[in-house]
């Protein structure tokens, strides 16, 4: 730098030549692919061929196979994170990373386990055909795998937003002789509601995007296991613009998630702000 | 982030600068000897081409040969959307001519093996399969290649050839078909679904069924009048930075050495080219 440069400024700059040259390649990376995608349909054609009844299919069972898992692990995840968030015990850091473990998973392995112990030959196979439950190549069994993917990223989020709800509010609510579930149902739950709704719209945008665990537990058949990741991929070979469709649909589905999820951890919903951000003034 | 526009606009040189580096000739392709090819093949030929592979650097020295194994159909998708390799062997014709019909191909195709459909079954048999007119029960659990993949669309030749032979029937093909459950994206996954147990039976290539996959199922042979021949052809591609490399390695697999090795691996020599 010239000896006449402000002192500091020969330092500075560099630093951010160098940031802004790392975030623009980073940003031309992660945009360019989806800058593709959405320059390959105009908003005419992908509704016109929202109406496909191989995309209608896909769309369908994508919809209703990530509902179900969001579901069940808001039903399974929120006792099971509140359990892990406020109670100490024997085995709870293994149970933690056992818990976590499919969120670094690589899907197809995971497939490939979910097979190995719910399989017809798997470790519980012969309990669930005595049961009369099959899951490889049934719907069923997409939401299985679904669920086995999504939960984790609900678990680290319900975690964290009931372990940072402030002891001193429960204290108070047990000094106005709230019993246990009310202290859960009205103090606990709201304040920690926004972490719980950004992490079932994570849970729910990573079961909407499944592909490989379900292709290799649950198979591939249109209407029954092809949700709309494998239809993206199939069709990629076939059917062209139904894969550009399809893709595009569930990039804006996702946006929509990540949205909501934003939405939910900055309170951005008036209710949510209140119970998630204790107001220093409360109102009389 | 707080730039003065100084610097944002140095970063825009800088970057600008940095493109026609990265697509200059010399960078992309190299002008030393390559040290390595890539090689596109058809899921089925994975034990036999990575054999040939091992041969093909031992004659080759310092050179590494680097295989992506798919179905054919994910392959030529990927060929046709810019992906690069220096040769590309398919498990049927219709795929090879889709990559050349666009232009991709440095030579004309030519078959280097042959291959028969067989069906396999657990080991277990937990379908009680013992022939092929029992895959028309309903409420078996049929694996099969998508359509898109040569196996799958092998498979359905075979199952309408079999409507013509005594004791199948004409509503074969549709009743089997009617008991799939999965279609996969290639041969492997076909197998990899019977091995397991999971399906009750599958229609793979005979030289799918290695010794290590032997041990888990049961092979069923269709009968000669209505089996389907598969053939291989393989051709070298038209951007393979090292034109002259890519040809060598076509011409191994075409020789007695690449003969030899698919043989031992359970493919059929391919016909003798006209004269």
């Amino acid at each position: 730098m010239s000896p006449g440069a402000r002192p500091g400024a020969a330092a500075i700059a560099p630093l951010h030549v160098a940031a802004l040259l790392a975030t623009t390649l980073l940003a031309l990376l992660l945009a360019l692919p989806l800058l593709g995608l959405l320059v390959r349909v105009s908003p005419g054609e992908l509704l016109a061929r929202l109406g496909d009844e191989k995309v209608l299919e896909a769309l369908r069972l994508s919809l209703a196979t990530s509902a179900a898992a969001t579901v069940l692990v808001a039903l399974l995840g929120t006792p099971a994170a509140y359990l892990l968030a406020t109670r100490q015990f024997r085995g709870r850091p293994a149970l933690e990373v056992l818990l976590d473990l499919p969120m670094v998973m690589p899907p197809t392995m995971a497939g490939f386990a979910l097979l190995l112990a719910f399989g017809r030959t798997g470790l519980a196979g012969r309990a669930l055909s005595l049961a009369g439950i099959s899951l490889p190549f049934t719907t069923l069994g997409v939401v299985v795998a679904q669920t086995f993917m999504a939960a984790p990223f609900y678990l680290v989020s319900a975690r964290a937003g009931f372990a940072g709800v402030d002891r001193r509010l429960l204290d108070a609510a047990a000094t106005l002789r709230a019993g246990e579930t009310q202290r859960f149902l009205r103090v606990v739950l709201p304040l920690a509601a926004p972490s719980l709704l950004a992490g079932l719209a994570m849970s729910a945008a990573r079961a909407l995007g499944e592909f490989g665990a379900t292709i290799t537990f649950a198979g591939n058949l249109p209407g029954v296991t092809q949700t709309m990741p494998l239809a993206v991929y199939v069709a990629m070979q076939s059917d062209l613009d139904a894969a550009i469709v399809l893709a595009v649909l569930l990039l804006l589905m996702s946006l929509g998630l990540l949205l909501a999820m934003r939405a939910a951890t900055r309170g951005a919903w008036p209710g949510l702000a209140r119970a998630g951000r204790p107001d220093p003034a409360p109102a009389r | 982030m707080n730039l003065a526009p100084r610097s944002a606009r140095f970063a825009a040189a800088a970057l600008l600068a940095l493109l026609p580096a990265a697509t200059h000739p010399a960078l992309a392709s190299g002008r030393r000897p390559a040290t390595r090819i890539t090689v596109f093949a058809a899921a089925s030929l994975a034990e036999a081409f990575i054999e040939i592979g091992h041969d093909f650097e031992s004659s080759h020295p310092g050179l590494s040969v680097r295989f992506d194994f798919e179905g054919s159909q994910q392959l030529a998708a990927q060929l046709e959307r810019g992906a690069a390799a220096d040769v590309f062997a398919t498990a049927d014709q219709r795929w090879m001519a889709d990559v050349q019909s666009h232009g991709l191909l440095a030579g004309d195709p030519r078959p280097f093996a042959r291959n028969h459909l067989v069906l396999i079954v657990p080991a277990t048999n937990p379908g009680r399969i013992h022939a092929l007119p029992d895959l028309a029960r309903r409420g078996l659990k049929l694996v099969v290649g998508a359509d898109a993949v040569p196996v799958g669309h092998y498979t359905r030749e075979l199952l309408a050839r079999l409507e013509r032979v005594d004791g199948y029937g004409p509503a074969f093909r549709r009743s089997v078909l009617a008991n799939v459950v999965s279609e996969e994206e290639n041969v492997k996954a076909v197998v990899g679904k019977v091995q397991l147990g999971e399906a009750d039976a599958g229609f793979v290539y005979r030289s799918d069924v290695s010794s290590s996959v032997a041990r888990y199922v049961r092979v069923i042979e269709p009968p000669d009048s209505a089996q389907v021949l598969a053939t291989y052809p393989i051709a070298p591609l038209a951007h393979a930075p090292d034109p002259a490399l890519a040809g060598d390695f076509v011409a191994y697999v075409l020789g007695p050495g690449g003969r030899r090795t698919l043989q031992r691996h359970g493919f059929l020599p391919a016909e003798a080219p006209a004269p």
